[in-house]
């Protein structure tokens, strides 16, 4: 299946979608030393984001998060891909300093976490396998 | 979105490295959110200036955009993660003074005033009613927007840089008039004298109706320091970037037809949830934002032969404490013990762990006390924290 969105930041990536139901929050949300999501109470808590095509609806937060982000592309702990709902402007700049493929405007509720999937930051698309 | 020739060879690299990856920035900013040109900006204010939350990566990152970058406009700083003179009396550790130093000399090589502050708009940042700005730090973004009238977008700190680096900004969202409309009347029904009144209304208004701009009535006067504390909380609580208040800011707005009102209940409501007793408070902090120099001078008054008899710290822009220990202010404060903290503050110091209770008049600096400190925190107002510290 072809998800069509629009391009946030070029690149392509392949890999496992890790899918939030909830917003993200980079700054005090995941820690950039092992990836992991700190925030209490938020469905992916314990779970690490690095190098998963990471899934979510929208970015919150403090917008120190772009730097959060860029911290975590420094230390490997970064996801390979970001899919969104409705981008930001924390993860769209995040996202665009980092490097990291970055797609939104799609429909999240179509890709699992565990799905086999291509993201296409020039066209805008995400292929499930 | 059309770029002009010259914005076209900036993106191009021609105008150096640190002007082509801050256009790159801009450029797709401008794309995501259907701008369609970029536009001049007269003044810029950067957060992301505590190496608490930059790290390692927010640093080189800096450092690699001060190898050629200068700034094109007059552009201010956040505070930063210390006191940059006085780091040891607030007890800061030696490695983390380092680090940020060095991130304070990578701004001042790309031309930035390193005067580290959440209110810029009171140490000559200044520009006039209706002009554009790359504004980032919420609460200021918020008065910059409502009380001075410039407008700006709610930056985050790598874009306004990249504003301060080519004096351009893409012409989306709060810069365009149909933007700053009204959406909600805000119908106040209580009384609003105090600084903690008015941080307690941006707590109810925020969180009753997020984003949308609000046009507040029932407002018969606010001074400066209660706008500034208002604009941090509604900021804090509902992302607010603008507000229209009746007879008191300058914008024009269209009167929508929605309306929700705020009662006196609401407001008391507010206060109790901003306070969680049980423990005794073991930090007393004020300014946050920054004080005016009337806040500081009535502080002086207020501690004057007195001595504190726990941890207070009175955070301020350096440029407002040179004033101070010109008129006198400084001296007294610090002869009865409290602590004058320049260019930073209690959300931006790495002060987890090291106390349990913080007492404040700032709704804001509640929201990051409990969030990022895990502190229990007390709301009071000035004169009342004064006393207890005092007593």
């Amino acid at each position: 299946m072809i998800l069509k969105g629009r391009k946030v930041m070029k690149g392509r990536a392949e890999g496992e979608a890790l899918v939030s139901s909830d917003g993200i929050s980079f700054y005090g949300g995941v820690e950039p030393e092992t990836g992991k999501v700190v925030e209490k109470g938020h469905p992916l808590e314990g779970q690490c984001v690095t190098g998963k095509i990471l899934v979510f609806p929208t970015g919150k937060g403090s917008t120190v998060g772009s730097y959060t982000i860029y911290d975590m592309k420094k230390r490997g702990t970064a996801p390979l891909a970001i899919v969104n709902h409705e981008i930001e402007t924390i993860i769209a700049v995040g996202a665009i300093i980092s490097e990291i493929p970055c797609v939104d405007q799609i429909d999240i509720n179509k890709i699992k976490t565990g799905d086999k999937v291509k993201v296409d930051g020039d066209s805008g698309k995400v292929e499930i396998a | 979105m059309k770029l002009t020739k010259e914005e076209q060879e900036m993106l191009e690299g021609k105008h150096g490295n640190a002007v082509k990856s801050s256009m790159d920035i801009l450029v797709s900013l401008g794309e995501i959110f259907d701008a369609r040109r970029l536009i001049d900006v007269s003044s810029v204010q950067i957060a992301g200036v505590s190496y608490h939350n930059l790290g390692e990566a927010g640093l080189s990152y800096l450092g690699d955009l001060a190898l050629d970058g200068k700034v094109r406009v007059l552009t201010t700083l956040n505070p930063a993660g210390m006191d940059m003179e006085n780091w040891k009396a607030l007890g800061i550790p030696e490695d983390f003074a380092e680090k940020q130093i060095k991130v304070i000399e990578a701004f001042k090589k790309m031309g930035v005033v390193t005067t580290c502050t959440c209110t810029p708009y009171f140490i000559g940042n200044t520009p006039h009613f209706g002009e554009h700005v790359a504004w980032s730090e919420s609460s200021a973004v918020c008065y910059a927007n409502s009380v001075l009238g410039l407008k700006t977008n709610r930056e985050g700190g790598p874009s306004a840089l990249a504003s301060a680096l080519t004096g351009k900004t893409p012409e989306f969202g709060t810069h365009l008039e149909e933007n700053r409309q009204a959406k909600v009347i805000v119908n106040v029904n209580a009384k609003m004298d105090t600084i903690t009144d008015f941080g307690a209304l941006g707590y109810v208004i925020g969180k009753n109706i997020g984003k949308k701009v609000a046009l507040i009535r029932g407002v018969k006067k606010a001074s400066i320091e209660q706008l500034k504390s208002f604009c941090a909380s509604i900021a804090t609580y509902g992302g607010t970037a603008l507000f229209h208040m009746e007879g008191i800011t300058p914008n024009k707005t269209r009167v929508p037809k929605e309306s929700v009102a705020v009662s006196q209940k609401e407001i008391d409501a507010a206060k109790r949830e901003l306070n969680d007793g049980g423990v005794d408070p073991d930090i007393y902090a004020i300014g946050c934002p920054h004080l005016s120099l009337k806040e500081v001078e009535e502080i002086a008054k207020m501690l004057e032969g007195k001595k504190v008899k726990k941890e207070m710290w009175v955070c301020v822009a350096r440029p407002i404490k040179k004033i101070a220990d010109q008129m006198g202010y400084t001296k007294i404060i610090e002869k009865s013990g409290a602590k004058m903290a320049c260019d930073t503050c209690m959300v931006v110091a790495p002060i987890k762990g090291r106390f349990k209770c913080l007492a404040t008049d700032s709704a804001k600096g509640c929201f990051y006390a409990r969030g990022k400190n895990k502190f229990n925190i007390v709301f009071k107002e000035i004169p009342e924290l004064v006393k207890e510290a005092t007593r």
